[in-house]
């Protein structure tokens, strides 16, 4: 950990400010624009951009787990999932519910907490990233020796989600 | 500046390769199915065997017209082949062909090479929803329906052998790969095989191009050049599968009369072979076929697999 000053940003952190930019941008469109299907793949785009931010704090392989993860199979998902039930091409007057404020305050309320969260945290602290590498071992070593207790709570977690969508699915056909 | 003069020469090399290797398929699926089903159109052009129906039909895309229906969503339809293209060529550079003969080494090169298959298919879900079109939708649909069954064998299977090397980089892989591991990982290598056939959807696979049933599926729009690009993708997915299974599971380079990139090669053509002998020989799956064989032959397999490698890892 060294000091810097913010005042002379090298490479990395411009390229770090234009990435997240373009994904706070393209989330804005996510949740702004008409077109269902067009929310769908703007959410690609700030999804994609969150990994190159990943990438340029040489966190290589969590990135390439955000483009497995939420690229490969969260977008897809959420594409088949409209394109069987309703992805008409054009704009839909509905997109916006009844409950944007609260989503809103919602919303306001979550970055709140995590902003306050990752400044208390963090605050002035400066990592140094040059010449160490999140490799998959290092992130394995890390994951089952010093965060197994969250890794496993989070695994109950889907497990629970598992078994709820398959007590949703059953009683559908009971119905 | 010598780094980035080197990275943009290894870039041209493999964009070369990732231009040329799927038509050389092509090319090969033309005269090895003319052979195999006795057709003689594919043998008529340019005279000896047909040499220039390849180019004959290059010609033939690129001077239709490119139609996008009216009710066509215009910029996700144009987006569409790029989309669906550019995770191959991103994936390619990923893999060595021989020792150091990579476009960019990773340190976790087969994470890196899966990650980014995987996002092609959004290229093909754009197609099928933009061109409003219902045969394009359906096709979509059973697209992602196949790769969500698919995906989790392919992974699993490439997992076996990750653990097997004690490594997620090909090199790595490929050094510490012996042949009696021919025997070893042979399931997972086979489950690996097909699951990226069905990815690819090359027959018996091709549910959602089914000519018979819903025209060509998510690409039934589309004309000329962009269809072509459509094509392209396929025939690169073939490159980058025999490419993976040959470095993966059958020892990349190595081989006897010494260890060469041409190894490489030559068991990413058998295996390019193999896929067309395939599509002539297998009638396509249906959707109940399709989707038995994957979650109750491909799964249970690739975690067998995933146990025996685990054993044998341990005890040794």
């Amino acid at each position: 950990m060294s000091e810097r000053s913010l005042l002379s940003p090298t490479g990395v952190d411009i390229a770090f400010t234009l990435l997240g930019l373009v994904a706070v941008a393209a989330a804005l469109m996510v949740v702004t624009t008409k077109q269902i299907v067009h929310a769908a793949l703007w959410l690609v785009v700030s999804l994609g951009a969150v990994a190159g931010c990943y990438l340029v704090l040489t966190a290589e392989f969590v990135a390439w787990m955000q483009v497995l993860i939420y690229l490969g199979a969260v977008v897809v998902l959420l594409l088949f999932g409209m394109m069987l039930t309703r992805a008409p091409i054009g704009p839909s007057e509905e997109l916006t519910g009844a409950n944007r404020v609260v989503s809103l305050f919602a919303a306001l309320a979550i970055t709140a907490v995590l902003g306050v969260l990752i400044v208390d945290a963090f605050a002035t602290t400066m990592i140094d990233i040059d010449g160490q590498k999140s490799t998959a071992s290092v992130m394995g070593a890390s994951l089952f020796r010093y965060w197994v207790l969250p890794f496993e709570a989070l695994s109950v977690l889907l497990l629970s989600a598992l078994v709820g969508a398959i007590a949703l699915s059953q009683s559908d056909e009971e119905a | 500046m010598t780094d980035l003069l080197e990275a943009a020469m290894r870039l041209m090399v493999v964009f070369v390769a990732f231009l040329t290797l799927p038509l050389l398929v092509g090319q090969l699926e033309h005269k090895v199915m003319a052979h195999m089903q006795a057709r003689v159109g594919p043998m008529y052009a340019g005279g000896f065997h047909g040499w220039a129906q390849l180019i004959a039909d290059g010609v033939k895309f690129s001077q239709k017209e490119a139609i996008v229906p009216d009710a066509a969503d215009r910029i996700i339809f144009g987006l569409a082949p790029a989309l669906a293209l550019l995770p191959y060529f991103i994936a390619m550079v990923a893999i060595p062909i021989g020792p150091g003969l990579a476009g960019q080494e990773l340190d976790a090169g087969v994470f890196f090479v899966l990650a980014v298959m995987g996002v092609g298919v959004i290229g093909t879900l754009m197609a099928g929803w933009a061109s409003a079109n219902k045969y394009s939708v359906l096709g979509a649909v059973r697209q992602v329906s196949q790769l969500m069954a698919y995906e989790l064998p392919f992974v699993l299977a490439a997992v076996s052998i990750v653990m097997a090397a004690g490594s997620l980089g090909f090199t790595d892989i490929v050094d510490a790969w012996q042949p009696w591991w021919l025997i070893w990982q042979l399931p997972a290598g086979v489950v690996f095989f097909v699951a990226g056939l069905a990815e690819l959807n090359r027959p018996p696979f091709d549910m959602p191009v089914a000519d018979a049933e819903i025209i060509f599926g998510p690409y039934t729009e589309y004309t000329g050049l962009r269809f072509a690009l459509f094509l392209l993708a396929e025939y690169a997915g073939i490159v980058l599968l025999c490419l993976l299974t040959s470095v993966l599971f059958l020892g990349g380079w190595n081989g006897p009369f010494g260890d060469s990139w041409l190894w490489t090669f030559a068991k990413a053509g058998v295996l390019a072979f193999v896929v067309i002998w395939l599509r002539v020989s297998y009638p396509r799956l249906r959707a109940d076929q399709l989707q038995k064989l994957a979650w109750q032959v491909l799964i249970p397999v690739a975690l067998a697999q995933l146990l025996l490698t685990g054993v044998v890892v341990l005890a040794w």
